[in-house]
């Protein structure tokens, strides 16, 4: 297309006329490039159990995409880095010491249930890797919520199974109006990330580094990180200004969980999320608002995937009420 | 009109689960494992049968603009013996199956069969129809079962089949397990039937 535009100055064609260079693979491999400082700290707390877990779901992932693809006759694409992405994004929200089948059996479900089931990149309704985690973690809850604290941790050793940063404070929740144990975390460390829980999500330092690229590159814009985030401290910061002794701080509601991946990584998904910047803050502002319920009322300690699923689904009513009125149209 | 075709569109062509798609309900509710389907599955044949033949002898007689709570009146006696039996001879099935049987009185299937088929024809074929889709419905609940029961709880019927170390996935017998097991019978009914063509 570009060598022809190049010779023929005439070129009758509909719009668009300005074509910019990017294309799916140099976005999927530049969010690759982005998660990379995320795996070494996860190597880091974690050890070689964390980078056996990412190969084995990258290979899972690539492997199955190719299968079905390949079984459904559609041409094999898995050199633009798309299953490659859901991969590493499924590892990093499993535990560090998932089981290998577990693992494989997620890359499946992701690839299968999540993307070609829908006909493939572009038309899968929900995140691939969310759908993976959500359907592991009601299927194999004791697999999914088993931590093992970190290597510089208390404990010192590797394979002690430890609660998260929100597993303690849904206990203290649970157990009264005072915060405990939770209250106990560092939040330098729960911003390093040098704290238990799934293998990509604890360092929000590394995620930072990795979104701020992308938002260099122009990948993914600002709007669902600011609006997502912004709605958590906010509600967070109410209850703690209510009453600081019953509630956590902004500051641990944002550095804890899966917040940062979710708001950074997979709330920024291309394919499931809303097209226009108004349409990605009402995204994020729904994200917020149904992660920090959960957080606050529901049965799990965290609701990071929950609630950027089910706004996954709400993305095309989003749509139709945010889409720009075309130049001449006359309001019905 | 022949018997044989009237008996047999319920299990494929017209199976009331995978292509009216009827019966949504029990389907998804009470197919955790494959005995609580086959369970539904003969209940509902049984009042589907019955309710069939009756309304097809009075069909004559009842007023067009009462049909309907006639309908549910005879349904609703053949549920009541089916209740009553269930809880006499087999106690573990009532127990799983627990709601659900008295609300195969609603169960859309059997007032849908009664309505279209058993008030305007006759008796024999009426049988046949309750039959053939009563299967259709028990094979249907039978499938969808086995598939849950084998993959959520490693076992079909009771009887361990993927091995004791395997771990279980328990999503199969959850909700959720439900409707991807339907919707993915339903989308391969779809592409066989496209194949055909």
């Amino acid at each position: 297309m570009t060598s022809s535009a190049k010779t023929n100055f005439l070129v009758v064609s509909s719009s668009p006329h300005i074509k910019a260079a990017g294309s799916v693979s140099r976005i999927m491999w530049d969010v690759n490039l982005a998660l990379i400082p995320a795996a070494i700290a996860a190597v880091y707390f974690f050890g070689l159990p964390a980078l056996r877990t990412i190969v084995i779901t990258v290979i899972s992932c690539v492997v199955f995409e190719a299968a079905l693809q390949k079984l459904f006759g559609k041409r094999i694409t898995i050199s633009d880095g798309s299953a490659v992405v859901t991969g590493v994004l499924l590892a990093y929200n499993l535990p560090p010491t998932a089981p290998w089948w577990m693992a494989i059996v997620g890359g499946f479900v992701a690839m299968f249930l999540g993307k070609h089931l829908y006909g493939g990149l572009g038309n899968n309704p929900f995140n691939p890797a969310l759908v993976s985690r959500v359907v592991l973690l009601v299927a194999w809850p004791s697999f999914m919520t088993t931590f093992p604290a970190p290597l510089g941790g208390k404990g010192g050793a590797d394979a002690i199974s430890t609660a998260t940063p929100l597993n303690l404070l849904k206990t203290d929740m649970d157990m009264g109006l005072h915060l405990r144990n939770s209250a106990s975390v560092p939040l330098s460390d729960l911003f390093v990330g040098n704290v238990a829980g799934s293998l990509g999500e604890v360092s929000a330092l590394a995620l930072l580094l990795g979104a701020i690229y992308l938002l260099m590159r122009k990948v993914i814009s600002w709007h669902i990180p600011v609006s997502y985030m912004g709605t958590v401290v906010i509600f967070s910061g109410i209850y703690w200004i209510i009453d600081p002794t019953a509630y956590a701080s902004p500051a641990f509601h944002l550095f804890a969980g899966g917040l940062m991946l979710g708001a950074l990584f997979m709330a920024t998904d291309m394919v499931t999320t809303p097209m226009t910047g108004r349409g990605m803050l009402i995204f994020g502002v729904g994200c917020g608002l149904l992660t920090m319920i959960i957080r606050f009322y529901g049965g799990y300690p965290e609701g990071v995937s929950f609630s950027i699923l089910f706004m996954n689904a709400l993305t095309p009513l989003i749509d139709k009420f945010t889409k720009p009125k075309v130049l001449g149209e006359v309001k019905k | 009109m022949s018997g044989l075709r009237e008996f047999t569109k319920g299990i494929w062509e017209v199976n009331p689960l995978l292509k009216l798609v009827l019966g949504m309900c029990p389907a998804l509710a009470v197919t955790t494992s494959a005995e609580n389907g086959v369970g539904m599955g003969l209940a509902a044949t049984f009042v589907l049968v019955c309710s069939n033949v009756i309304i097809s002898m009075m069909r004559k007689i009842i007023p067009k603009k009462v049909r309907i709570p006639v309908f549910i009146v005879v349904i609703a006696s053949f549920v009541t013996i089916v209740d009553l039996v269930m809880h006499g001879f087999f106690i573990e099935l009532y127990k799983s199956l627990g709601l659900f049987i008295p609300l195969i009185v609603v169960n859309c299937i059997i007032l849908g069969r009664a309505e279209a088929f058993a008030s305007r024809n006759g008796v024999f074929y009426s049988l046949l129809d309750g039959l053939g889709m009563g299967l259709g419905f028990t094979l249907a609940l039978l499938v969808l079962g086995s598939i849950r029961e084998i993959i959520g709880n490693g076992t079909i019927f009771g009887i361990m089949v993927m091995g004791a170390s395997y771990e279980k996935f328990l999503i199969m017998i959850l909700p959720p397990g439900a409707f991807v097991t339907l919707g993915l019978l339903l989308g391969l009914m779809n592409k066989i039937e496209m194949n055909k063509k």
